[in-house]
């Protein structure tokens, strides 16, 4: 069988998959909709959160699309495609790959790799390297639940802190990286300006959301304070590093 | 737990763990097809190189996440993907915006709609680019607006931050302060944010109990 790692088979491979995930997330989605009617939340609010999600959604999604592109040079749609359509994330799968094709002794993924044994190898990486993200959550889903529930039982207020907490510890690490280049000179307060800018955009939409009475406003605050500060950083960038 | 809740988690199971197959069967499928078995050895030399590092990040991923995104959430999340720029992000915003906590049905419910909808929202993205790919490849990959993807999580967390830290200033500042420290004593961290996170995590929550126990919070 000739070997092309845009071939028909690998496609009809990823649109089996890609067909999986969408109709598990069709399935929840009802699901979840369904269950919301039934414990009394309004239409409104339901639909208000599918919307402003998908708004939300797709800059991140569009950057996610940038990793297929990235990673389909060398090798083609459809592995890209499904391994960024499925657990996958941006950070890790250009990583895998490349730790894969150096293991072959090729130094950059830029052409397109036509030998199916190292496509397979990568594949098999790129496979197993993230697979305890899709084992161990049914594994450990009962010892968490069960340690959440013991916490909320025995002190419910020290259970609210302590999910608050999770998420600033969450937001705190991200926050944080963004100072790790400032000692690169200008260019590294990059991140930190758009981290500014994006926090700026929210603030005056948080203004505007309760002294203005635009309550509208806040299912679309986050997606236009990060579109702003990605705007932001297409202008700064050329202007600073030159 | 309710029989909502108990039927998600069964429910969530049998997808999750049809899910792995299926991913375990690509590369099956791809070998099988076009017989080109690879050598264990060049496999796990591979695997070498990224396992250490993003099996780390997967546990942490897990403990982490799942009391945030709830059950459907969680099973649905990690079969998609993304959790850090998308999944977790859509779920914590929304659950704010509805006014419903991480940790009651409602949560539950507005957690996994949000977590379905941005599933959907960037499989179909990639399908359209996917289809489109030869107008759509140039667009993205130009030098212009390379800077606006490479600063897509300071502009995400720039907002959130203002949502989380101005509600809760006195639980976030040990946590922020120590993070801020810690990169910029030690750059080459950045590479690591992910395991990172869990070091985020443990700060908040021993500096939060410290404060409980002592009546400041």
């Amino acid at each position: 069988m000739e070997f092309s790692p845009n071939s028909t088979f690998l496609y009809i491979v990823a649109i089996i998959v890609i067909a999986f995930v969408l109709v598990q997330s069709v399935y929840f989605l009802v699901r979840a909709y369904r269950q919301g009617k039934k414990l009394g939340m309004s239409t409104a609010k339901l639909r208000k959160t599918i919307l402003s999600t998908a708004i939300f959604t797709v800059a991140p999604a569009v950057s996610i699309l940038m990793g297929v592109v990235v990673l389909a040079k060398a090798l083609g749609i459809p592995l890209p495609w499904i391994r960024l359509s499925v657990i996958g994330a941006l950070t890790y799968e250009l990583p895998a790959a490349s730790a894969a094709a150096n293991s072959f002794g090729i130094k950059e993924l830029g052409e397109l790799i036509t030998d199916p044994k190292v496509y397979s190898a990568i594949a098999w990486v790129m496979t197993l390297g993230i697979l305890p993200s899709i084992i161990l959550p049914p594994i450990l889903m009962k010892g968490i639940r069960g340690g959440m529930v013991k916490i909320k039982g025995k002190d419910p207020k020290w259970s609210d802190i302590f999910m608050t907490s999770l998420f600033l510890g969450m937001i705190s690490a991200f926050l944080g990286v963004v100072f790790a280049h400032i000692n690169e000179g200008l260019k590294g307060w990059i991140p930190f300006f758009v981290l500014l800018v994006s926090a700026a955009v929210m603030a005056i939409c948080g203004l505007l959301i309760k002294k203005c009475n635009m309550k509208w406003l806040e299912n679309y605050a986050i997606a236009i304070s990060m579109l702003c500060a990605m705007t932001f950083a297409v202008f700064i960038t050329p202007v600073i590093a030159g | 737990m309710s029989n909502y809740l108990k039927k998600t988690d069964t429910i969530g199971k049998i997808w999750i763990w049809s899910a792995a197959v299926l991913v375990l069967m690509v590369p099956v499928a791809i070998c099988v097809y076009y017989n080109s078995w690879p050598e264990i050895t060049s496999v796990l030399k591979g695997l070498l190189g990224v396992a250490p590092i993003f099996w780390t990040v997967g546990v942490i991923e897990v403990i982490t996440y799942t009391p945030m995104l709830g059950i459907g959430g969680t099973y649905l999340a990690f079969v998609t993907g993304n959790l850090t720029s998308i999944k977790a992000p859509a779920a914590l915003t929304a659950m704010e915006n509805a006014d419903v906590k991480a940790d009651s049905e409602e949560g539950e419910v507005i957690s996994t709609i949000a977590i379905a909808t941005s599933s959907i929202v960037t499989t179909l993205v990639i399908i359209v680019g996917v289809v489109l790919f030869s107008l759509v490849a140039p667009v993205i990959e130009s030098p212009v607006l390379k800077p606006a993807f490479d600063n897509i999580l300071p502009a995400l967390f720039g907002g959130l931050a203002v949502v989380y830290v101005s509600k809760n200033w006195k639980l976030s500042i040990v946590p922020l302060v120590f993070m801020v420290t810690l990169f910029l004593c030690v750059p080459s961290l950045a590479d690591s944010v992910g395991i990172l996170v869990t070091v985020g995590v443990i700060v908040a929550l021993v500096s939060s109990r410290i404060m409980y126990k002592k009546g400041w919070i």
